[in-house]
């Protein structure tokens, strides 16, 4: 039998006939990248190649990188073996990326959601023999409302605060979850405010030439009564850091996918939890894979294991991919979880 | 069912106390007379008799989803709540109903008249009509397992502030076995007490600690400067038992423990002599092991009272008193608006006539002419197997709850609170494969919050027995770090107490030691977020 098209190994997912690898973990010398989140975009790779709306937010991460970038649809051939990429929904530039290769078609998800979230391309089924799909939230219990209910439920929460003279601040990643968030807030309502580290993303995503809502960087002499009634956005990080009190008194929210779960949002401390997500649900998972009509398919980052068994129950041809994805939504949390853990241990020293 | 299930959502979203009174406030105003008492049965735990087990109910919930049964109880394991899991897994659908609270809870009670297939189809049916927050609520009230974030404290709050009544008349009223079959919530707004359940106890008068810290001990002369003249207060023993609340009315008896429980079957050495004082009479005491003229250590009560059946031998070990406090009501009167000095003059006669003085003990008063003199006797307690002493003004009512004032507890080990342990991660050194060092949390609401971390405080036999815990109880895994299934609860000793921001609790405890592991206790008798607040203040 022929070697497949693309294998798992020590340093990432490898195309053999191309020479290149896909969202490497280990430094080689032919990187395409699905997105820009660290997981999927590393450090220390030769040359990489990535949609043209990551390349500001890459350079801006991984500084002075040899990067190559092309649009959606368009094609390249690496020792011939022909690489395009389709949107992904999932932020701003995620594809997934086509691979070709006498005949065979191979499709690597990278991160992706099937909901338009009105602000990177929404996501478009490519056909394919094989699919590596994520599947971050792939257990039953995970089924997003309409994303417009959620956007309602926040402007709602600000306008609340707002109006007993309170801040709100709200957690989400940088890239994807704050300029979601940001682009649906009602400016009616007051004023936005940037995390450093968000409005860096920002700044890189204007220089792309993407447009956002006006919004204020956060710098040291902005006074406790600018921000006042506003709205914060920040990331999960920033959740009871000493940066946090500035706002007193505040109302502090976290959106994720994960706050579907009252004991998740019980651990987070949140006053409020929305549930939102740049990933897919149970049900866009199984619809995304069965829209590639793909007979083989492999799962990486998320309960890997139980979807893989449900999926060959379907009767696909199921695998679990073990990689070292899971950097947004996936690890970002536990860190939180593990900073509370080292808050509480802290308890003895005043 | 709607507008409950939007109650508990908005308690739920909201950890500040004058938030949840308004939201509270708001539901009790715009809901039916029905709905309201139903609602106070439920977040006073007088949950509807459970008719369908969790068993079945899972079972049941499996058949109607639409995915296979590995599935489903994997989903089970990450979610960690059959309710929330089945509310989360039933398709959604557009149905809605406008049932409510009341009627759920009397189709709930008449189920016991169906047949399993009966129940069986009315529960998805009923799931069915809901929407994924009402189906959660509704199977927590189904299966008993109901918790919400909110004190009853609060909710008296609420109901006192739109009644009018007042807290302690309301917190009395509420006490006791009554059901919402038999009393309304026209019955709790009237005047004059409408009840005539002979079970219901009074609310505790319970006591503020004298804060102290071993490297900041209050002298005499402070304690002076604070209370005054000594000859107007009392001094009692604390200590180390149950404390109770014996009830001889209409011809039978109750025994209430603290935490409300009605446990006259845990104490049956305790009943002659109840049955024997006069009809009307209502006594505070502790209930403690005691053996030839001195109480028993703690864990010999413990032990007796984590046991199911009370053997001849377990008895015969662990024989049982009642040290009386005080006197509540006397000849069917509430005496508690009385000062205390009158009521112990009571007592004393109760105790006078009663012919089971060996069981039915007075509480010792302690003679003292200057707050040295007591400060020095203090530091006797452990030898007369005491924790330290009550202070009590001999003209104080008997309030009730916490009342800042009349009644004080100076403790010899003065700062604890009981707490849930939540993490645990291994120790170093010979111990290095075992858990020992926990991080611990009390109740802020319903939401469990980390305040301190510590090692010490367990023999090794009980550090084995929680280690075994651990690593069968484990939630989460983080590096070194377990989350562990919230359930043990421990008593935590500290010697200071501070506020902090940089805390999630608010407050930062210095050096926190295990003082002893709660086995009496279940993780919803632990302290909350409050009861160390108010330490800050003292
Ligand atoms: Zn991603
Ligand atoms: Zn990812």
């Amino acid at each position: 039998m022929a070697r497949p098209l693309l294998q798992f190994n020590d340093n990432g997912i490898y195309c053999a006939a191309g020479d290149f690898y896909i969202d490497p973990w280990k430094p080689v010398d032919d990187a395409v990248i699905t997105h820009a989140h660290s997981d999927h975009a590393r450090w220390g790779n030769k040359r990489y190649l990535a949609h043209d709306l990551s390349r500001e937010v890459m350079k801006y991460r991984l500084g002075d990188i040899r990067l190559e970038t092309i649009g959606y649809n368009e094609t390249i051939f690496k020792n011939g073996v022909k690489i395009s990429f389709h949107p992904a929904g999932h932020v701003i530039g995620s594809s997934q990326v086509r691979v070709e290769h006498k005949g065979n078609i191979w499709v690597v998800s990278g991160d992706y959601k099937l909901e338009d979230d009105g602000v990177c391309t929404p996501f478009e089924p490519v056909k394919c023999h094989t699919f590596i799909s994520e599947c971050t939230f792939g257990m039953p219990v995970y089924k997003w409302k309409p994303p417009t209910e959620v956007h309602d439920d926040i402007n709602n929460w600000w306008r609340t605060n707002a109006s007993e003279g309170k801040t709100s601040v709200i957690a989400g990643y940088s890239l994807g979850k704050a300029q979601r968030i940001l682009q649906h807030l009602d400016l009616s309502i007051g004023k936005v405010f940037l995390h450093g580290v968000i409005a860096n993303t920002h700044g890189a995503l204007l220089r792309n030439g993407i447009h956002l809502q006006e919004a204020t960087r956060i710098t040291s002499d902005l006074g406790r009564d600018q921000t006042k009634g506003g709205m914060v956005i920040c990331p999960p990080s920033a959740l009871g850091s000493p940066w946090m009190k500035r706002f007193h008194p505040y109302s502090f929210g976290y959106c994720s996918g994960w706050m579907t779960l009252r004991g998740a949002k019980r651990r987070r401390a949140a006053d409020r939890g929305f549930v939102l997500s740049d990933h897919a649900d149970w049900d866009g998972l199984i619809q995304a894979i069965d829209a590639t009509e793909c007979e083989c398919v492999s799962l990486t980052h998320g309960y890997t294991a139980s979807f893989t068994r449900y999926l060959s129950e379907l009767g696909y041809d199921a695998h679990e991919a073990h990689t070292y994805y899971g950097g947004d939504e996936g690890v970002e949390e536990d860190s939180v979880l593990e900073e509370s853990v080292i808050n509480a241990s802290e308890g003895e020293d005043v | 069912m709607k507008d409950f299930a939007r109650l508990f959502t908005e308690l739920d979203e909201t950890n500040k106390t004058n938030e949840k009174v308004s939201v509270l406030k708001n539901y009790f105003i715009s809901v039916p007379d029905e709905d309201k008492i139903h609602t106070l049965a439920i977040f006073t735990g007088r949950k509807p008799k459970r008719q369908i087990n969790s068993t079945l109910m899972k079972l049941w919930a499996m058949e109607v989803s639409s995915i296979p049964q590995w599935l489903f109880e994997e989903s089970y394991q990450v979610v960690g709540d059959l309710g929330e899991t089945i509310a989360l897994l039933f398709p959604d659908t557009d149905v809605t109903n406008d049932k409510p609270l009341s009627e759920w809870i009397a189709e709930i009670n008449s189920l016991g008249l169906m047949t399993e297939e009966g129940r069986k189809q009315w529960l998805i049916d009923s799931w069915n009509i809901m929407n994924r927050q009402e189906r959660f609520v509704f199977n927590k009230i189904l299966t008993g397992s109901f918790r919400v974030g909110v004190s009853q404290n609060l909710i008296i709050k609420a109901l006192a502030e739109i009644s009018g009544l007042d807290a302690a008349t309301l917190t009395h009223r509420i006490m006791g076995n009554w059901d919402p079959a038999s009393f309304s919530f026209y019955d709790l707004m009237q005047e004059q007490d409408a009840s005539d359940d002979a079970s219901r106890p009074y609310p505790f008068c319970l006591a503020y600690a004298i804060q102290e810290t071993s490297d900041k001990q209050k002298t005499a002369e402070e304690i002076g400067e604070h209370l005054g003249d000594p000859q107007l207060w009392q001094a009692e023993w604390k200590w180390d038992g149950f404390r109770a609340q014996a009830i001889h009315r209409g011809g039978k008896i109750f025994i209430w423990t603290r935490g409300e429980d009605l446990a006259t079957d845990k104490f049956p050495e305790l009943h002659s002599f109840l049955f024997d004082l006069p009809e009307g009479t209502v006594l505070d005491g502790e209930a403690i092991c005691f053996s030839e003229g001195q109480p028993l250590p703690f864990n010999v009560l413990q032990t007796r009272i984590g046991r199911k059946n009370l053997t001849k031998k377990i008895l015969a070990e662990s024989p049982m008193v009642f040290i009386a406090y005080d006197c509540l009501e006397f000849a069917g009167d509430d005496i508690r608006s009385m000062p205390l000095k009158h009521r112990r003059s009571v007592l004393e006669k109760l105790h006078q006539h009663s012919s089971y003085s060996g069981i039915f003990r007075l509480s010792p008063v302690i003679n003292f002419k200057s707050w040295q003199e007591l400060y020095e006797l203090r530091l006797t307690s452990r030898e007369n197997y005491a924790e330290g002493f009550m202070l009590k003004k001999l003209d104080s009512v008997y309030q009730t709850g916490r009342k800042r004032g009349d009644w004080w507890k100076w403790k010899v080990d003065p700062l604890s609170v009981d707490a849930v342990m939540v993490y645990a991660q291994k120790g170093h050194g010979r111990r290095a494969d075992l858990y020992t060092d926990y991080t611990f949390a009390v109740w802020d609401g319903d939401k469990l919050v980390p305040f301190a971390k510590a090692y010490s405080g367990l023999t090794d036999k009980e550090i084995k027995q929680v280690d075994y815990f651990v690593k069968r109880n484990t939630l989460e895994k983080f590096g070194p770090v377990r989350t562990v299934k919230p359930q043990l609860v421990f008593e935590i000793g500290f010697e200071g107490i501070n506020r902090s921001t940089r805390h999630k609790s608010g407050v930062a405890l210095r050096f926190p030691r295990i003082l002893r592991w709660r086995q009496d206790k279940k993780m919803e008798d632990a302290d909350t977020i409050e009861t160390l607040r108010s330490m800050l203040d003292a």
